[in-house]
């Protein structure tokens, strides 16, 4: 450790320390919070298994279509029942002895004897489907207020069109968060599609409320890079000339960030609030903790116009594919450092003051469930 | 998962004690090492009765701060053997000896309907869960039956707080809750839990089955099975190992066969598993089973037993040999002969 790490280490000490966790480098999760399990396509009745904030559990539908989350092991010799099958209206029986619970994860048979024994249960997540996800919740489940999933309603809004994909991101949640609230990063990683110089010259903002986190930040007379080029010829064909450009990153906890993003004709207005001479799209994410070291990152890119054109949805969720692979390769690069590199702190730049609200609302998430913010390495 | 429901046995300081309807008293409480309370969950407490200490057991009405302040409410039974007149005679200022909260009686959050039916002091238990379910925004009603109004304790407030999702009846304004009108409400994915007289409770739980609701959506608390005779001393024998013992009135079969050297299978030790059972070759006097692994038919059958709970007695008229008019039966206990596998 070097002496610099050191004092920093020591300061932590003191009592000013929630700064020194702040920067804790692999986070913790809160449990009292809804996070994406699935999409909701994905749950059929055909039990799946899936991890979620390191909770394996069994998803699956009843015969009236209710998804319903049980711990991913049978109560008898923790056979996984995602192994096993859905049965009767409601029931899932495990593949190793054939007991069967219900979707409570009540034990309602046990073939090999004339009683049920009443122990036998499995822990049931609760589970509300919202905005084409299924969401669960695995803390108190005294505290699943459904008013507590964060706000994703372009994804099911007449007035918004598009589709996303799953990354199976190799980092800790909080990288991704990160990654989204400070898009300085485009510049680097893809310059290709989306990154100019003007991302890191323009000033930017950053407000907080509650669980919220706002960062605006707005170019205006650049030129359009290529993939936004594209999307105004899409709406206005044949386009030319310079736009004014935004990027509007709402986070909302634990892990839902919505970036409002778009580009209008230089001087139309837009930022004073008329976009009707731009194209504007919705980058959707939400990014739920699988293990320590591991997350399920949903996203889906959604646009105002053209909205029967599957054409463009097909195009624009390949182009953000393309876009996000880059990310995904930057943070598994990462998180092997982090990991290669113990004894080496996080230090922070102005950029990162979106991140650093996120980190400091998960902080205290955490610490109302009396758990610390960062997870010890291993 | 199975929950932890040992007991840790502490202090607790009564801190306000006040009639809330006749009859019925709130008795809050500090513990000594609070945890927060589940709605469902219950404590144990010491009481005394004629001077000797008794266990007794109050579900938790509310839980402020997380546990460190516990309500519970009394209800002066009119045949106490003394346990609710200790508990009527409290003030705030006196100690008291509780366990932690437990927990025999979980609310599953996620169900998509659900109806929450108390009847008179079995409120106690049911308050907690539609506080819990309203906050959560579950589909929910409360249903409240009582004898009169003035013995219904917390009415007012929960009228207050639950508004159109609570229904009272009340016997005495002629308006008695019809158990088969309820159920008719009632759809397969409703959950319906229940606290109440045992009458009210089996005419709910008959009603449930000829509806042909599926049993595990109706929860009620469940206080295992106290078998039919009370325990007495018996004698046990195992022939083929050469072994008999006597189990003492506060000894299980189990303990006795394990504290006569014999190697026993088990795992509960609470009559659910089956793995204690043993097949009987001969018995003086009646099987008293204890356990829930056996259907009524395998029990009828006499043909085994779960040894961790169940047990042998000599009822006065149990079996044909016996008439009830040889008066020195206590001295000749019963016998049951094994064979273990
Ligand atoms: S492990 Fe599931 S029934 Fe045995
Ligand atoms: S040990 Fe489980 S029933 Fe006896
Ligand atoms: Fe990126």
């Amino acid at each position: 450790m070097t002496a610099i790490a050191e004092a920093r280490t020591s300061q932590g000490a003191t009592p000013a320390e929630s700064a020194g966790s702040t920067t804790a480098k692999v986070f913790n999760y809160p449990l009292n919070a809804w996070y994406v399990a699935a999409w909701d396509h994905e749950v059929t009745r055909k039990p799946m298994a899936r991890r979620i904030a390191n909770q394996p559990l069994a998803l699956f539908r009843t015969e009236d279509g209710r998804a319903a989350a049980l711990a991913d092991a049978c109560w008898h010799r923790l056979a996984p029942l995602s192994m096993g099958k859905t049965v009767g209206a409601d029931g899932i029986q495990c593949p190793y002895h054939g007991i069967v619970y219900n979707s409570a994860g009540r034990c309602v048979s046990m073939p090999a004897q004339e009683t049920i024994n009443p122990s036998a249960t499995v822990p049931s997540y609760p589970v509300i489907e919202r905005y084409r996800y299924v969401w669960v919740w695995l803390g108190d489940p005294t505290q699943a207020d459904p008013d507590l999933v964060p706000d994703m309603s372009q994804m099911s809004s007449d007035e918004w069109a598009g589709d996303g994909e799953t990354i199976h991101a190799a980092c800790n949640y909080q990288l991704i968060l990160d990654n989204l609230m400070d898009l300085t990063h485009e510049e680097f990683v893809h310059a290709s599609s989306i990154g100019q110089e003007e991302l890191s010259d323009s000033e930017f903002e950053t407000t907080h409320d509650g669980n919220r986190v706002t960062v605006s930040r707005w170019m205006f007379d650049i030129d359009a890079p290529p993939f936004w080029l594209k999307n105004m010829r899409d709406k206005f064909p044949g386009f030319e000339g310079k736009v004014d450009r935004w990027q509007i990153i709402h986070f909302e906890a634990p892990g839902t960030i919505r970036i409002d993003v778009g580009v209008a004709q230089a001087g139309t207005g837009a930022h004073d609030g008329d976009r009707s001479h731009g194209v504007n799209g919705y980058v959707m994410n939400t990014i739920t903790p699988e293990t320590d070291r591991t997350s399920h990152y949903f996203w889906a890119f959604m646009r105002n116009y053209r909205l029967d054109s599957q054409l463009i949805t097909t195009q624009l969720r390949d182009g953000v594919h393309g876009v996000f692979g880059e990310d995904e390769t930057m943070l598994k690069a990462q998180q092997d450092a982090i990991d290669a590199n113990p004894d080496h702190q996080f230090y922070s730049l102005n950029i990162d003051a979106g991140g650093m609200w996120v980190r400091r609302i998960l902080e205290k998430m955490l610490d109302a469930e009396g758990r610390p913010a960062a997870i010890t390495q291993k | 998962m199975a929950v932890d429901n040992t007991e840790v046995w502490q202090d607790a300081l009564v801190v306000e004690a006040h009639d809330v309807a006749a009859g019925i008293r709130r008795i809050v409480l500090e513990p000594e090492h609070p945890v927060g309370a589940e709605p469902g969950s219950h404590l144990d407490l010491t009481v005394q009765i004629d001077g000797e200490p008794a266990t007794r057991s109050y579900s938790i009405v509310e839980s402020r701060d997380a546990g460190r302040r516990l309500a519970i409410s009394v209800f002066r039974a009119p045949a106490s053997r003394g346990g609710s007149i200790h508990m009527h005679a409290l003030q705030a200022g006196d100690r008291l000896r509780i366990t932690q909260p437990m927990q025999n009686f979980p609310l599953r959050v996620g169900a998509p309907r659900y109806v929450l039916l108390a009847g008179g002091i079995g409120i106690t238990a049911i308050l907690h869960m539609a506080r819990v379910l309203k906050s959560i925004k579950a589909d929910y009603r409360l249903v409240y039956a009582g004898r009169s109004r003035n013995a219904m304790a917390y009415l007012s407030e929960l009228e207050a707080e639950h508004g159109d999702r609570l229904s009272v009846h009340v016997d005495d304004d002629g308006t008695a809750l019809a158990v088969p009108d309820l159920i008719a409400t009632v759809d397969a994915a409703t959950e319906l839990y229940m606290c109440g007289p045992i009458r009210l409770m089996d005419a709910v739980r008959r009603g449930w089955t000829d509806a042909g609701l599926e049993a595990p959506n109706l929860r009620y608390e469940t206080f295992g099975n106290s078998g039919w005779y009370d325990p007495e001393e018996f004698t046990v024998r195992i022939p083929r190992l050469d072994i008999e013992a006597t189990v003492g009135k506060g000894r299980s079969m189990l303990e006795a066969l394990e504290d006569a050297g014999v190697e026993m299978m088990f795992d509960c030790r609470k009559g659910e598993c089956g793995l204690c059972q043993v097949k009987i070759l001969e018995l003086d006097g009646a099987v008293d089973h204890r356990d829930v692994f056996y259907s009524k038919r395998q029990q009828d059958a006499g043909s085994q037993m779960c040894v961790c709970v169940s047990r042998v007695a000599r009822p006065a008229t149990a079996d044909g040999s016996e008439t009830g008019d040889v008066p020195a039966c206590a001295h000749r206990p019963a016998v049951v002969t094994l064979d273990v596998g």
